[in-house]
């Protein structure tokens, strides 16, 4: 038995910043990028086309069916088969993209239904397109709707973003792994690891709320 | 029975209850009456003991309800003196997982451990008197609010209450199915239960109270027989109230 | 270091293939491998389940209690494990453990993991279903003479027992992907075996294909049982 020794955190502490750093980037885009994919899926998934909507319920069944550490390999080795050699940063944010893209799309779904019909009709009536009534009145009332169930997958978002760093993603908890194969002390390293990420996912909880508070006021 | 003197009550800054004295005797039927808001079903569920009030004293049946009992000796009190009392409530709260004869027959067989044959023989016996003998078997999903309501004043009564408490029992029912819920409840009166009730409807009150006090913002404005209170009320504020009442 | 070693070795830089169509032999071929895979994968998600539960429910109990010393601890525990991920709980419990003088097997380790992660998860939903009982319920029953207890055992839980299906469901579900974490710490399951077949292949479709195909169906097999159960406790209709 080693013991635990906490003062080597603080000495690499600059380490698991550098990891936090990239932590927020790679969640911050993902989380963004996730609603724009989201739209698209869940638009495509109500779309009149058969064999569209065909396509986006397989896929969207499959890749909700189904670990994202296991999207990560597929992205990670196949995308060099396919010609496309990323970097795995790059290659970490299009996984947890899509991965999230499809949860936030079966949430968006579900809000874009739950939108009166009769918003649809006026708007049409007002002259407005398939494409403009969805751009301008329906998504954002869904999107509204379903802000607090898409704020859920987001904090989900940070905490599953760790898994990237099987692929090799420089992000927190490979940061940690880093500092543990100079110090070898995993204890001391992934505890502080975990205490980052829980202020981090403490602050974006408080935001949320308070995102959630105002929007609950204009509804 | 029945006696309170000088209750208090408020919640927060909101002084609900101030100094509420009343009394009844066996058998007799008191009706409160009393615009929205002026503390009635507090009143009510306070003699239950479902609001803790803050000053004064509750008997029913020469037992303080409120007795200066603590933690676990409490408790065990206050869930013997709610066996004696029977409270049916605005909104059922029929236990949904239950059909209706187990509705009925849960307290009886749990607190009292009444064989089943028995707690079933007697449930049957208040579901005739609710007139609902065929309704047994049913899940109170399956029933209209009256027939909810009615099961619910059974499974009040399958304790054998000394005392009944109604609180506003007909509000959250169609027009058409008061009648029958009113009538249950003047079976019971004919059969002189004594029972404390709550109600906007002048016309059963009139009906069957002993007495009937009017109660506005806390407090008891005015009391007395149905006849004084509703063909010649003393104060202004009853009348106002009786007014509007009428008027709709 | 206790000479543990992460589940992953990688080849660096990715691999090329001239080949695009997909190895059906190959998929033929690894098969076998892949189902015993899967079975793990069923057994340490079924353990880390139990597990969870039965940390769950009392947690549950003890978040709704008025005792501070019962509330405090339960609280604090849903928070921590639900506040940071599961990945980094299994690396403190597996890679930490031996330096506080805990030295579990991985497969012991991971559902020990994945067991008290998803009993966080479980405890708020079983709360949840409690809370949701209306207010109404517990005051019928009270005014019946029935005490806390009674109350609670006649009344809420079979009605709570009705609203925890779906979230624990959801709980499950989610177990079920997340137990593909616990190759990380090197537990022979369906996760682990997709990567050593990807890395001595090349063929990270055909694996892909494989690996989802018995995570599709553990799922929907699991989801089906969670809708009959829902149905059973449909008793308002
Ligand atoms: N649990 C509570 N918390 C805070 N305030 C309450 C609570 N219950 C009742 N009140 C307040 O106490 C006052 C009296 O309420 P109560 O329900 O006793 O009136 P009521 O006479 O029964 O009215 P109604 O005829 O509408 O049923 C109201 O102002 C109400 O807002
Ligand atoms: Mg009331």
């Amino acid at each position: 038995m080693q013991g635990l020794e906490f003062s080597v955190v603080f000495e690499n502490m600059n380490i698991l910043l550098h990891g936090m750093f990239w932590t927020v980037v790679l969640c911050s885009s993902a989380s963004l990028l996730s609603i724009v994919v989201a739209v698209v899926l869940a638009m495509t998934g109500i779309s009149k086309l058969k064999p569209l909507r065909s396509a986006t319920f397989f896929f969207l069944w499959v890749f909700r069916g189904t670990p994202l550490l296991l999207q990560l390999f597929l992205f990670y080795f196949g995308l060099p088969q396919i010609g496309l050699y990323l970097s795995p940063i790059i290659t970490g944010i299009i996984g947890l993209t899509l991965h999230f893209g499809v949860y936030n799309a079966d949430v968006l779904r579900a809000g874009i239904l739950g939108v009166e019909t009769g918003q649809h009709e006026a708007s049409r009536s007002l002259g407005l397109s398939y494409f403009q009534t969805m751009r301008k009145v329906i998504i954002p009332q869904a999107l509204r709707n379903v802000s607090p169930a898409v704020g859920n997958n987001l904090i989900a978002l940070l905490k599953e973003s760790s898994l990237v760093s099987i692929i090799t993603v420089p992000e927190l908890t490979l940061s940690a792994q880093r500092a543990i194969s100079e110090t070898f002390r995993p204890f001391e390293f992934y505890f502080a690891a975990g205490a980052l990420y829980y202020v981090v996912n403490w602050g974006l909880e408080f935001i949320l709320q308070r995102v959630e508070a105002r929007t609950a006021l204009t509804r | 029975m029945i006696s309170l003197k000088d209750i208090w009550k408020s919640f927060g800054d909101n002084q609900v209850l101030k100094g509420i004295s009343l009394e009844v005797e066996r058998g007799k039927i008191l009706v409160i009456i009393g615009p929205s808001g002026s503390g009635k079903s507090t009143l009510l569920r306070s003699i239950n003991h479902l609001e803790t009030i803050d000053r004064g004293e509750i008997w029913v049946d020469g037992v303080q309800v409120n007795a200066p009992l603590k933690g676990r000796k409490f408790e065990k009190h206050i869930n013997r003196v709610r066996q004696e009392m029977g409270m049916v409530f605005q909104h059922f709260n029929l236990f949904p997982h239950m059909t209706v004869m187990e509705n009925i027959t849960m307290a009886p067989m749990l607190l009292k451990k009444i064989p089943r044959e028995k707690a079933d023989a007697q449930a049957r016996g208040l579901l005739e008197k609710v007139d609902l003998a065929d309704k047994m078997n049913c899940y109170p999903v399956q029933l209209s609010g009256g027939q909810k309501q009615r099961v619910a004043i059974a499974r009040a009564l399958a304790m054998e209450p000394k005392v009944m408490l109604f609180d506003e029992v007909t509000s959250a029912l169609d027009p058409e199915l008061i009648g029958e819920v009113n009538k249950v409840m003047k079976r019971l009166a004919s059969e002189h239960m004594t029972m404390l009730i709550v109600t906007h409807e002048m016309r059963f009150a009139a009906e069957v109270a002993d007495h009937v006090i009017f109660m506005a913002d806390g407090v008891i404005i005015e009391e007395g027989p149905p006849e004084e209170i509703f063909s010649n009320p003393a104060h202004e504020r009853t009348r106002r109230f009786l007014f509007e009442v009428f008027k709709s | 270091m206790s000479g543990r070693s992460a589940g992953f070795r990688f080849i660096p830089g990715g691999t090329t293939i001239e080949e695009t169509a997909v190895d059906y032999q190959l998929i033929i071929k690894v098969a076998p491998f892949f189902a015993k895979a899967a079975w793990s994968t069923v057994v340490v998600s079924f353990l880390s389940f139990a597990l969870g539960l039965s940390i769950a429910f009392p947690a549950a109990f003890c978040r709704l209690s008025q005792n501070r010393f019962l509330q405090i601890p339960a609280r604090v525990y849903v928070s921590v494990f639900r506040g940071t991920p599961c990945l980094i709980q299994l690396f403190v419990i597996y890679f930490g453990g031996p330096q506080i003088g805990i030295q579990l097997e991985p497969f012991m380790a991971g559902v020990l993991g994945l067991g008290i992660n998803i009993g966080s998860y479980m405890t708020e939903s079983i709360r949840g279903a409690i809370l949701a009982v209306s207010r109404g319920q517990t005051e019928a029953s009270r005014s019946l003479g029935l005490n806390k207890f009674q109350t609670m055992r006649k009344v809420v839980l079979p009605q709570a027992a009705g609203l925890m299906i779906s979230p624990l469901g959801v709980n499950t579900i989610a177990l079920i992907k997340g137990s593909s974490l616990v190759s990380a710490i090197s537990v022979l399951e369906l996760a682990y075996t997709a990567h050593r077949f990807t890395n001595s292949t090349y063929r990270p479709f055909e694996m892909f294909i494989l690996a989802s195909t018995f995570y599709l169906v553990i799922i929907t097999l699991t989801s089906k049982a969670i809708r009959n159960l829902n149905g059973r406790f449909a008793y308002e209709k």
